[in-house]
């Protein structure tokens, strides 16, 4: 037998047929389906005749426009109304499960498909969403979808594709106290760039990535596509098996030991060829600040904006001098001096319950700086809400001056009524720093759970372990 | 059924950033729509107007950026947009190439796509094409030196013809250029493989039998 990655294992386990010109017909175990980007796919059904290949594969929620405030008088906004009632519709009309904007379960797609155990080793996960790789932190190859292939997964459970190239990118040694998952994928992407990983899929190994828990693989399969590669994965562990065990969707009875037995094979053979391989050295990562408005603009906490005039590449000078331009920023001056508007904790990237905790550890008995607008808390699910409240994360947040929210992907896309006003600075957990991505003219910096946190007291960016340093006239 | 993709002769819009992601391609505000059309108006929006778009805005009556490309007067009615490297990244939203598309786009040439968008342009009648730095710097010298600057796209013989008669060769996927040459639907050919999808599913109910509970 060829030594095979993980990658391979997972392509070859799906593969329905193999036309003459070499595309490949995928077995899809799990479709998670969302209010923006499923009902032109559900239209095109109903006037094509189809009907839904398997409604037991596929397992809804509305998040993208879903308000963080006020759920008992519903959506204000008409449009967006309409866009979470035609889910609800089209969810009756297909016998699709979906978890409505009353249910405790509902929450981003990409925090409650692992959350429920929905998301499970050896599977193919897709979704009308960029951010479907965060389940590629199973073992499972996971992948954004266009509406078209949303609509052809519905109508055949199957998709067609092209197997990707290959990418290692292994984080050797251990990471420095205070250095987060979230650091070392902006630092992955600030190396590989945003476009490092187009046409491969990513597998993320070394001692730093197996040492995260599955809230951090999650983050960082999560950002797989910010490096432009569509999946992202991570071998099967004890940490992984761990955290599916017992979980609503996860097997139960007699299934449970089948499942283990099988996904002990999750894992890229010691032999495995990759196309390109990546190596990091975990201990020079520091906690990371995106300065411009591409997730590979990102510097260390304690750098200098960087200097247009030293980029000898035309088209890159360019794009670092809009960004200057567009985020208000001076080359050459530090990053830990920016002052912020708001910050934002939330988002597929960063809203399970360890970023929430790591967020409360810093605000603990310290106050939202004065200068700071608002500081936002987004749980990722209602089942999220309700364990950060049983440990009495709200009250510290509350007390702290951060404002704590329903469930939804709220400001980091800003469909809902969350956004930042033009010229506004954001401390984001978020993942994309785009322009106008959190609000038109808004200005973003992705950052790490506790480093947003330690902004909106600090009123700047800062360092974590700073904090305690920082005089308390500094508000 | 989608629009069939053959030869196409148009002018071409000069777009001359690197990074182009689908937010800015077609801003989320216009994402809540249940519709497939009518994205047009809204392609670039932040870039193309002044003031903020919101859905249902008459589009006729605000005020554009008149130093945006798209809005330069020898562009208009343009079906071939010159790119810069990695166009498209960014969110998997469908809505940019249905943006490009109800605009006029029929074609994008660029140093590299990504992915998800690449493969979404194909669904919707628009060829992306991947042409080196070089190729796509020379094209925007002589787009933007020549007004009415006009590519032809022949996708039977890939191949893009200038103004002058100099013809570059571009690949593509034999599958993809199988359905966008005679305008096919995916799901129709997939379901003629209905047998094989079910002996796989049965295959892997007695590998995987968790999966089918």
């Amino acid at each position: 037998m060829t030594a095979k990655t993980l990658y391979d294992k997972l392509w070859d386990a799906h593969v329905v047929r193999v036309d003459e010109g070499g595309a490949s017909l995928i077995y899809i175990d799990r479709h998670l389906v969302h209010e923006v980007t499923s009902p032109q796919a559900f239209e095109g059904l109903r006037l094509s005749g189809r009907k839904v290949w398997r409604s037991d594969a596929n397992l809804a929620t509305p998040d993208h426009n879903v308000p963080t405030t006020d759920r008992q008088s519903g959506i204000a906004d008409p449009i967006a109304r309409l866009q979470v009632e035609t889910l609800d519709a089209n969810c009756d009309y297909f016998g699709i499960t979906e978890f409505k904007m009353d249910d405790i379960r509902q929450g981003i797609v990409h925090v409650v498909g692992p959350e429920q155990g929905a998301t499970l080793p050896g599977m193919t996960v897709v979704c009308g969403d960029s951010h479907t790789s965060t389940h590629g932190a199973f073992g499972a190859l996971a992948h954004g979808i266009g509406t078209s292939e949303v609509e052809h997964v519905l109508a055949t459970q199957c998709l067609i594709q092209k197997r990707s190239k290959s990418l290692l990118v292994s984080v050797d040694g251990e990471v420095n106290a205070g250095v987060t998952a979230k650091d070392i994928v902006l630092a992955i992407i600030g190396e590989i760039g945003t476009a490092g990983g187009t046409g491969y899929a990513i597998e993320f190994a070394g001692e730093a990535i197996m040492a995260l828990s599955m809230e951090g693989r999650m983050t960082v399969c999560n950002m797989a596509i910010e490096a432009g590669a569509r999946a992202g994965i991570i071998a099967v562990d004890k940490t992984t098996i761990d955290y599916v065990k017992g979980r609503p969707y996860a097997p139960q009875g007699d299934h449970w030991p089948m499942a283990v037995e099988a996904w002990s094979d999750l894992h890229s053979d010691a032999d495995a060829e990759f196309d390109k391989v990546v190596h990091l050295s975990a201990a020079t990562i520091k906690p990371q600040v995106t300065w411009g408005t591409s997730p590979e603009m990102v510097i260390a906490i304690d750098a200098l904006v960087p200097d247009p005039a030293n980029e000898l590449d035309v088209v890159k000078r360019e794009g670092m001098e809009a960004a200057l331009a567009y985020m208000g920023l001076q080359a050459n001056s530090p990053i830990n001096q920016v002052m912020i508007d708001r910050a934002f904790i939330g988002s597929c990237t960063n809203s399970r319950i360890e970023d929430l905790r790591a967020a409360a550890t810093v605000a603990k008995g310290r106050k939202v700086a004065r200068s700071v607008k608002q500081a936002l808390v987004v749980p990722g699910s209602g089942l999220v809400k309700q364990q950060a409240e049983a440990e009495g994360l709200d009250q510290i947040f509350i007390e702290a001056g951060f404002e704590w929210r329903e469930p939804g992907c709220s400001m980091c896309l800003a469909m809902n009524a969350d956004r930042l006003g033009a010229g506004e600075r954001c401390a984001s957990t978020s993942n994309r720093n785009f322009e106008g991505r959190q609000g038109q003219g808004g200005r973003t910096h992705l950052v790490s759970p506790a480093m947003a946190a330690a902004a909106a007291i600090a009123g700047h960016f800062i360092d974590v372990a700073d904090l305690d340093s920082l005089s308390t006239g500094a508000e | 059924m989608m629009k069939a993709f053959t030869k196409l002769t148009g002018t071409t819009i000069p777009l001359d950033r690197a990074n182009v992601d689908t937010d800015a391609i077609i801003p989320k505000q216009f994402l809540k729509s249940i519709k497939r059309s009518g994205f047009g108006p809204n392609l670039f929006d932040e870039w193309r107007y002044l003031d903020h778009g919101e859905p249902g805005m008459d589009s006729q009556n605000r005020p554009v950026n008149s130093d945006f490309v798209l809005n330069k007067p020898r562009y208009q009615g343009a079906s071939v947009l010159l790119a810069r490297k990695n166009f498209g990244c960014g969110s998997s939203r469908e809505h940019a190439p249905w943006a490009l598309e109800d605009f006029g786009i029929r074609c994008i040439i660029a140093p590299s796509f990504a992915d998800i968008f690449f493969n979404n342009c194909f669904k919707n009648g628009i060829l992306p094409i991947v042409q080196s730095e070089r190729v796509v710097d020379a094209l925007f010298k002589a787009c933007e030196a020549t007004e009415g600057y006009q590519l032809t796209i022949d996708l039977a013989t890939q191949t893009i013809t200038t103004p002058d008669g100099e013809t570059f060769s571009f690949e593509v996927d034999a599958f993809r250029k199988h359905c966008l040459l005679n305008g096919l639907d995916d799901i129709g050919m997939t379901l003629q493989h209905v047998e094989d999808i079910k002996i796989y599913e049965e295959k892997r109910r007695v590998q995987a039998p968790w999966l089918f509970v």
